[in-house]
């Protein structure tokens, strides 16, 4: 069947496929930067963390011919990448900001350095579900072939959800983001605490950043993230620093990336390239909508430096 | 020598040279990467001095590449004067690019003088990228909108933006493997300083540069504008049009941005197409930030960070490096930097140094008087 054949149809279709397929690394990002952000620290380092974990992911995935072996090895990239953003936060009188940018810099030129012969070679791919085997329509089941870590993160929303409300862990989090005197008064080191959480961050953002070089696009190049990673941080305030609502909003980002190759694909041409930049126009109509210059944004960990 | 200045100096001082030690301690790392990747340290050192000061050709290749990091660095250092960290030089560079190119295109038309097609190119170039900055931060100001987020979120707009132009209305049917606008008529581009190889933005750089400079530190207007960095509240109090002030100062940060794009385009690509997106607007708030932003300091630090970048293609072609190591350098110096600030406070340089007895509230005084 040709992709004619279904006409417009294709369009809601390609898009819904797209929210599947283009969201899991703003989710992985996006629910492991809530963790740090909830700590009361912000990394905007993810993006060079999400470079390094697709560019690792793949050479560990070529060289090793096992992609969720490089899945693993990009999370614990990711992990030293986060230590090192929080090992440098802990010193006095460093803006996690400023920290975050030089990291990008940094995660992104290392990345391309190492990845220069990476470029070539082809590195097998992640397994996907095929969900679509009922139906006849070729659109319908590229659509709903659904890759594993996609699954892992819609999972991962309600535990969070839930393990945030109703564990320990989540509480010395809550703690310590909204108030590290009063974490100190109870005898938890802020420090410490932000340390795991940024590492955790890291981590899932090199997941994130696993399965845009291992399963979609599914190569490396240096063209591979554009933004990704900053928008989920942005995205996470969008969220209100709720699990479940970085879920929808991976989802809608994902949705909205797809609208201008779904355009295309049924012959509208025409600003493709405006239509590619649809996530961050709504990411920025989110955050003006979603901020007051008069009063903390509902929710905020009261440390957190961008919402101050 | 009053006892002020000599403060001032001793304050200076210190940061120079713990700035130095930085960048000193950054090649020491990267020469340890370079040999985990089987290269050997004191050739890069070697090529990246040859390549970037060794001879008159490189200087000259390195004062091309300082001048659109001089435009871009002051994007992200006058905002910061105003305690706002904007990250998005890239996209006011491009779309004052963009703009340039339009209105060089348009004018060059027309046959008008050469000096007026290029000083409507300039113009709108900084009307471009000004207006992005400066909504980054109206956003600020109005809603309490994150400006590091929404300035970088804005640069990747337009990106998108010179993309959809180049490829789309603006393109020159002619270019096919890269699409581009038309290109300019070489009586309406930039030319050379008289004497050398070095075309006239660097000019533009260098008094932006300067007039930056003299703006913020030594006008009621710069004292009101970092007095509203200091303290929004204080400042407000005492009656200061904050809002008016950081549209202004963040205007004008954008604007140097853009018109570093005009030049890109006036100067050296003699037409707008992606590849005036190359990362001059990132290195710009290396250089910032490396500069403590403070605008004059941004002059040698552009210099320096310009003849890095100048070298890195001789790293390419002599050992084989890849393109990014520039990149990895770049990113280390920051992180490194970042992590000497905090150090900075605890040390004591010797007392010649200084010119005072080491007394750290002095110094910040000092700071705080300047």
């Amino acid at each position: 069947m040709d992709e004619t054949s279904i006409g417009w149809w294709g369009v809601p279709l390609a898009i819904f496929a797209g929210a599947i397929r283009i969201s899991t690394p703003f989710l992985f990002v996006s629910l492991g930067e809530m963790v740090t952000e909830k700590s009361g620290r912000i990394n905007l380092g993810l993006e060079g963390t999400l470079i390094m974990g697709a560019m690792s992911a793949y050479g560990i995935a070529y060289l090793t011919g096992s992609p969720w072996l490089g899945v693993l090895v990009a999370g614990l990239v990711g992990t030293i990448f986060g230590m090192l953003h929080a090992g440098i936060c802990s010193l006095p009188k460093v803006n996690d900001i400023a920290v975050g940018i030089a990291l990008m810099l940094f995660g992104t030129g290392l990345a391309f350095y190492l990845g220069k012969p990476l470029v070539q070679p082809q590195a097998p791919n992640l397994p996907s579900f095929n969900f679509g085997w009922w139906s006849d329509l070729q659109q319908v089941q590229s659509a709903l072939k659904i890759n594993a870590l996609f699954i892992i993160g819609v999972v991962l929303a309600p535990v969070f959800l839930w393990a945030l409300r109703n564990t320990r862990w989540g509480l010395i989090l809550r703690i310590v983001g909204d108030s590290s005197d009063a974490a100190r008064a109870m005898g938890y080191s802020p420090l410490a605490v932000r340390l795991v959480a940024t590492a955790f961050g890291g981590f899932m953002a090199g997941v994130g950043g696993s399965f845009l070089s291992l399963y979609y696009p599914g190569s490396w190049n240096e063209g591979l993230s554009s933004g990704q990673g900053i928008t989920a941080v942005a995205l996470v305030i969008f969220a209100r620093w709720n699990p479940m609502n970085c879920l929808w909003a991976s989802l809608l980002f994902g949705g909205a990336s797809a609208l201008g190759p779904a355009l295309q694909s049924v012959g509208v041409t025409q600003g493709y390239y405006l239509f590619n930049a649809a996530p961050y126009v709504l990411t920025l109509l989110i955050l003006i909508l979603s901020s007051s210059s008069h009063r903390h944004i509902a929710g905020a960990p009261g440390e957190l430096s961008v919402t101050r | 020598m009053n006892s002020d200045l000599v403060l001032r100096f001793g304050a200076g001082a210190k940061v120079f040279v713990v700035s130095l030690f930085a960048i000193v301690l950054s090649l020491i790392v990267f020469g340890i990467f370079v040999v985990l990747s089987g290269v050997n340290p004191l050739d890069v050192y070697r090529l990246m001095y040859v390549g970037a000061f060794g001879s008159w050709f490189s200087w000259q290749n390195t004062l091309l590449r300082s001048a659109p990091l001089l435009l871009t660095a002051l994007c992200t250092a006058l905002p910061a004067q105003m305690g706002m960290v904007i990250i998005g030089g890239e996209g006011a560079f491009v779309l004052g690019g963009l703009a340039a190119a339009a209105a060089g295109l348009l004018l060059s038309d027309m046959s008008v003088p050469a000096l007026i097609v290029q000083g409507a190119m300039a113009i709108a170039g900084m009307c471009a990228g000004g207006a992005v900055i400066a909504s980054a931060g109206a956003l600020r100001h109005l809603r309490g909108v994150n400006e590091t987020i929404s300035s970088l979120l804005l640069s990747y707009i337009c990106i998108a933006v010179l993309n959809q132009m180049v490829e789309g209305p603006m393109r020159d049917p002619t270019s096919l493997n890269k699409p581009s606008t038309r290109a300019l008529p070489d009586w309406a581009m930039l030319g050379n300083i008289p004497g050398m190889d070095i075309h006239v933005g660097l000019i533009f750089g260098l008094l932006f540069c300067l007039a930056t400079y003299m703006l913020m530190f030594h006008t009621t207007f710069g004292f009101a504008a970092r007095m509203v960095g200091g303290n929004v509240r204080a400042a407000r109090m005492a009656g200061l049009p904050v809002g008016r002030l950081i549209l202004i100062v963040t205007f004008l940060g954008g604007a140097a941005a853009g018109l570093g794009g005009m030049v890109e385009v006036a100067a050296v690509q003699g037409r707008a197409n992606a590849t005036i997106a190359s990362g001059y607007g990132l290195t710009g708030i290396l250089v910032a930030f490396l500069a403590r932003q403070n605008p004059l300091i941004v002059i040698p630090v552009a210099i320096l960070l310009g003849g890095i970048d100048a070298s890195g293609g001789l790293l390419q072609r002599r050992l084989d490096m890849p393109d990014a190591s520039v990149v990895v350098l770049q990113g280390i110096i920051f992180v490194i930097l970042l992590a000497s600030e905090s150090v900075q406070e605890g040390i004591n340089l010797p007392g010649w140094f200084r010119g005072i007895k080491p007394r750290s509230s002095a110094v910040a005084v000092a700071e705080g008087a300047e």
